[in-house]
């Protein structure tokens, strides 16, 4: 693996960003939208219920923001691929002495660094205006945010293998495919609360653990610290089998001969 | 007829066949690209230019067949060989949001350009496009963009260089210059080209030797001095046509009297 070649790769990203303000806006503009709907429902929740629950129900507000990192990080390696496309450089960095690993690498770190701009922002509304601070979640902030992290890439590269396979038509699943696991992984309720059929669903996914794990930790200080190893372990299978799956259909792509015209289309 | 090449052979293919569907679009394709030659690939649409040029480039697998560079096998050292390669194409853009020098930049880095901007200012002067560094990608011509995705080609000193028609919506001047760079660079820095391209101007002026493709074969080859004199018609143009039309080789004067 070449860091350089690495480098570079962000390097275009990084220009993409600096001369495209309204990327950034994006990046900014839905997240605080989101966070300013829930934030004033909770508020009204919060209003007509006792000071316990009103408390408690701020974990809306972390549920918010800690699904907007594994939404941001899923964005970062989707979008990173999709503006090669609409572009047309896919064909320049497939020829270019470009490895696969390296080119992922680089939509990763673009991930992160979108994480991080958002993930900023949204603390700093929710501190400021409705006195949630997500560092309440002290440490274990980090393992949450590198297990969302881990399962938006995976996600990711899940887009990027249907988009390489069906082309631009599939382009909405970059925005979609989140949003399928969104209902299954209890971002917004605890998992007991949910049909009994689909819990032992919710448990195959790592952010269930996430999720559950940040209410714990808003309720009582404290988590099981099991749900971070099941959570760690089902991100090494997902990555493993994301990546396996964007090998595959790139491979697929290149012996189909569809890989030239999708990026000259 | 020729004598042999005995200069460096840095791209072969040999017996490539590439099948869409169970037509071929390529059919036991062979050819050796020497250092330091011009090798030019013709053929009308669906000739199976484009499926060659994207197994030479790694982008389309060949259903069999071998293809080396350097003495290496493609599949197994694809990166080493695209170090020391490069490709442009009238059909591919830099990204067109991006300034000119950045795009530059980024390739730059990519192929590990020591002074990338000492390295882009030469080929900038050289193909006289200096002052379009600040310039956005996408508000340029067609031929500027062109000298632009030159200069991306010439970046790392490529020893093997692919141009997919290079001078196609050009005007006559650009296409002319743009022509000339291609001879100068190739001479100076001794690189082996591949050239695709309908104009036959540009194949009479920069290739040394051509390939006539017809159904994914190649129906004749030589120089093109040597095509002229073995063919009936009077340019190079009107071989592609017959080529193009009735799919034959040119008429051979020596197989006519034998005949």
């Amino acid at each position: 693996m070449n860091f350089n070649t690495i480098g570079a790769l962000v390097l275009r990203y990084l220009f993409l960003y600096t001369r495209t303000p309204m990327r950034l806006v994006e990046l900014v503009f839905w997240p605080v939208v989101d966070l300013v709907v829930w934030g004033n429902v909770t508020v009204f929740i919060q209003a007509n219920s006792d000071p316990k629950f009103g408390e408690f129900i701020l974990f809306f507000l972390g549920a918010m923001i800690l699904w907007d990192i594994m939404f941001r990080a899923q964005q970062g390696v989707a979008i990173s691929f999709l503006e090669d496309v609409w572009t047309r450089n896919l064909l320049n960095v497939f020829v270019a002495p470009v490895r696969t690993i390296e080119y992922v690498s680089a939509t990763f770190i673009v991930g992160l660094l979108r994480i991080t701009v958002t993930a900023v922002v949204l603390s700093l509304i929710s501190w400021f205006g409705y006195s949630f601070n997500i560092f309440q979640l002290e440490w274990w902030l980090i393992p949450f945010f590198l297990n969302l992290m881990l399962f938006g890439w995976s996600l990711g590269m899940i887009s990027t293998a249907l988009i390489l396979r069906w082309g631009q038509a599939a382009e909405s699943l970059a925005w979609a495919i989140p949003f399928f696991f969104q209902p299954v992984v209890a971002v917004f309720y605890p998992v007991d609360k949910m049909p009994v059929w689909s819990q032992p669903i919710a448990w195959c996914f790592p952010p269930t653990y996430i999720f559950e794990g940040m209410r714990e930790v808003m309720k009582s200080g404290t988590m099981n610290w099991s749900y971070l190893g099941y959570a760690a372990a089902l991100n090494i299978v997902f990555m493993a089998l994301a990546g396996w799956l964007f090998l595959w259909i790139l491979n697929l792509t290149r012996k189909r001969g569809l890989l030239t015209k999708f990026a000259t289309q | 007829m020729s004598a042999p090449d005995t200069r460096e052979v840095i791209l072969e293919a040999r017996d490539l066949t590439r099948e869409f569907d169970g037509v071929k679009a390529l059919d036991r394709f062979s050819f050796k690209l020497h250092r330091g030659e011009v090798l030019g690939l013709l053929g009308a649409n669906g000739a199976g230019k484009t499926t060659a040029m994207n197994c030479l480039l790694g982008l389309t697998l060949p259903t069999s067949g071998e293809l080396n560079a350097f003495g290496m096998s493609l599949q197994e050292h694809r990166i080493e060989i695209l170090r020391r390669a490069n490709f442009s194409s009238a059909y591919t853009a830099l990204p067109g949001n991006l300034l000119v020098w950045q795009n530059l930049l980024v390739f730059a880095k990519i192929y590990g350009v020591p002074d990338p901007k000492k390295k882009i200012t030469e080929l900038m002067d050289l193909l006289e496009i200096t002052h379009l560094q600040k310039r956005v990608t996408g508000q340029l011509s067609a031929g500027e963009s062109t000298r632009v995705n030159l200069v991306k080609a010439f970046l790392n000193d490529p020893e093997l260089l692919m141009l997919d028609e290079p001078t196609a919506s050009l005007d006559p001047d650009i296409a002319d210059k743009v022509r000339k760079v291609v001879r100068k660079v190739q001479v100076e820095r001794n690189i082996g080209i591949l050239y695709t391209s309908h104009n036959m101007r540009d194949i009479e002026e920069v290739c040394d030797r051509v390939i006539f493709l017809h159904k994914g074969k190649i129906v004749c080859e030589g120089t093109p001095g040597e095509l002229l004199a073995r063919s009936s018609t009077n340019s190079l143009e009107d071989i592609f046509i017959k080529i193009a039309r009735d799919g034959e080789i040119i008429d051979e004067p020596e197989k006519e009297s034998q005949s």
